[in-house]
């Protein structure tokens, strides 16, 4: 069981409070992602669940439990950092059954354990090695088998894998889901990247500034932001949010549309621009589009491969079905 | 280019030079110690056997006799070994407070702590003596180890803080989370992975113990009385065997410089401390 729920939360750091009151429910079996630009306090938040830090007010429950002052060993949770954070003068071996010594299991069982972890994560051939002689992706797998063979309530990521190359990252992404799939415990994941965040979670929550911004299925935030902020940062390329005389029309302060869901001609359409950059990437090409008479450069997603070239002129027709509407106070309205 | 070839030039023979001629000055004293712990109480005084004479191990012979050397080099072994002990016993923890949990006054805290350092020990010379003496405990092993662990801790202290501050939080974290409580972080965590400052704060504890005199001399006479002491009290009125002082004090040396020499590379680690931040 993980049922993990904070109850008007909030943080300080001496005068500067991180975290304003908080409340957040994350359902047993969840795979729940924080996601938010730098400093939004995602990091904050998952500390404040494992213990890491101190809550200055509110409460942390956990399977109903008040663990607000539940020291970080007693939660029942389990870690993975950014850093991997293993034991370097520990063998793999012993680094995944170091939670397991810690708690008094018989060492038959613990081996037994260590084993089945191992196999698990193709590390079976590396438990002699030191952390040290492993690579980054290896290093991380024993950081989480460190945390499964402890069948923890909840696991908790923190930025797993923010030092690991884009190659490595996709692979362990997929790891990291199937692990899920298999063990189907509550995962909080914390990342910085919304294409982790829209790739793995079952349950997104955005934060800016300690606030959630909204909470939601990765297709809930894609087709639904609530608000300019989660509109600009979840999608990539991101949303072009278009203000003044264009939104206007819409009886909007600004109007959304997102890169993909425009349509390229050479001969008509809606806005007239001329191309800046085209990014070819074979499967799709972005343009960014210049002198439209909108305020910023609009960028456009074309699936396959088209023939223009910087200075070029096309028009741009969005898909009004898909156009999004925000008041001024950047929330959405219907 | 000339430049650089000139400070290559000095780089491969000017720097080993300058660096064997201060080594040299520094090893002089010690060598005249020993050269002169071998000649004869005559022979010491004159100039023209400085470096000739006739070699006698009759110093380190009558050593055991002339001085009871023995019994000094219990004591000094004694309180050094107890007295780092004791020292590490409260520095290791106390550094791990500051390390893990630093608060706004830890940096207050490191500086006022080594502004004892600052402290002329004479300040505080009568007030021992009348105390320790009150209370029965001048002259005793435990006062000398109970000073010699004090004023070397502010060092300890720290040395062992700056250790710390080198091992990522991260990883005591993670114990934490694997279910360690805070003396399963120290003996799991912690003391294996700053062992090797440990080591060199250690070694450097009981040099500076071993070495220590104005307390020492001051605060013993015979039961707790350390090598210092048996090379202070050596100054006869009748004069100076400088032979059989030599002797003596090449035997109260020898064993901190033989220790040196073999853990060399401990001790440049542990003088460099923070240098490598």
């Amino acid at each position: 069981m993980g049922r993990i729920v904070l109850e008007d939360v909030t943080k300080s750091f001496g005068e500067t409070q991180v975290i304003p009151p908080l409340n957040l429910t994350i359902e047993d079996g969840d795979f729940a992602v924080f996601v938010g630009p730098s400093g939004c306090g995602k990091s904050t938040l998952l500390r404040l669940i494992a213990g890491l830090e101190e809550t200055t007010s509110g409460k942390v429950l956990i399977d109903g439990d008040d663990a607000t002052l539940v020291p970080p060993a007693k939660r029942g949770l389990a870690m993975v950092f950014q850093s991997y954070a293993l034991y370097p003068h520990m063998t793999v071996r012993k680094n995944i059954a170091f939670p397991l010594r810690m708690s008094g299991m018989p060492q038959a069982q613990i081996d037994e354990k260590v084993m089945a972890a191992a196999t698990s994560l193709n590390l079976v051939d590396y438990l002699e090695q030191k952390p040290g002689q492993l690579s980054g992706g290896q290093r991380q797998r024993v950081a989480i088998g460190r945390a499964i063979v402890r069948e923890p309530a909840a696991f908790l990521f923190d930025e797993p894998l923010s030092n690991l190359d884009a190659a490595l990252r996709v692979g362990m992404r997929i790891e990291i889901g199937e692990l899920h799939n298999k063990l189907k415990t509550t995962m909080i994941y914390v990342t910085h990247d919304q294409v982790e965040a829209m790739t793995m979670a079952d349950k997104i929550v955005v934060l800016q500034a300690g606030v959630i911004e909204q909470v939601g299925s990765p297709l809930d935030l894609y087709h639904r932001p609530e608000n300019k902020f989660v509109a600009g940062f979840i999608g990539s390329p991101k949303m072009n949010l278009i203000e003044g005389a264009e939104a206007a029309k819409h009886n909007a302060d600004t109007i959304g549309i997102r890169p993909e869901h425009m349509s390229v001609s050479k001969t008509e359409g809606l806005w007239k621009g001329t191309v800046g950059v085209a990014e070819h990437l074979g499967s799709d090409t972005f343009i960014h589009v210049h002198d439209t008479g909108l305020d910023d450069i609009v960028t456009v997603r074309i699936t396959g491969d088209i023939a223009v070239k910087h200075g070029d002129t096309i028009y741009l027709s969005p898909d009004m079905t898909q156009l999004h509407k925000f008041d001024a106070e950047g929330l959405r309205q219907e | 280019m000339a430049i650089v070839a000139q400070q290559t030039r000095f780089g491969k023979i000017g720097r080993p030079t300058l660096a064997w001629v201060v080594a040299l000055l520094f090893f002089f004293p010690i060598f005249w110690l020993i050269l002169t712990s071998f000649k004869t109480d005559a022979d010491a005084v004159k100039p023209e056997h400085l470096f000739f004479f006739t070699p006698t191990l009759e110093n380190y012979a009558n050593m055991t006799d002339n001085y009871d050397y023995w019994r000094f080099a219990t004591n000094s072994v004694i309180t050094s070994v107890f007295a780092t002990i004791f020292a590490l016993a409260v520095g290791i923890p106390c550094a791990y407070a500051m390390a893990f949990n630093p608060s706004r006054a830890t940096k207050d805290v490191l500086m006022w702590m080594l502004s004892t350092k600052m402290l002329p020990a004479a300040g505080v010379l009568y007030p021992m003596t009348f105390m320790t003496k009150s209370i029965g405990l001048f002259d005793t092993h435990f006062l000398v180890i109970l000073v010699l662990a004090l004023i070397n801790l502010p060092i300890v202290i720290w040395m062992l803080f700056t250790y710390f501050k080198e091992i990522p939080k991260d990883i005591i974290e993670a114990g934490q989370m694997d279910g360690v409580n805070t003396w399963g972080e120290v003996r799991e965590i912690l003391i294996p992975l700053a062992w090797g400052g440990i080591v060199s704060t250690a070694l450097l504890t009981f040099i500076f113990c071993w070495n220590e005199a104005y307390w020492t001399v001051r605060l013993t006479t015979t039961d707790a009385a350390t090598l210092s002491k048996l090379i202070e009290g050596n100054r006869a009125p009748e004069g100076l065997f400088f032979g059989r002082l030599s002797a003596v004090s090449a035997a109260a040396v020898g064993p901190i410089i033989v220790l040196g020499w073999f853990c060399q590379k401990q001790l440049v680690q542990g003088l460099t401390f923070g240098a490598v931040k």
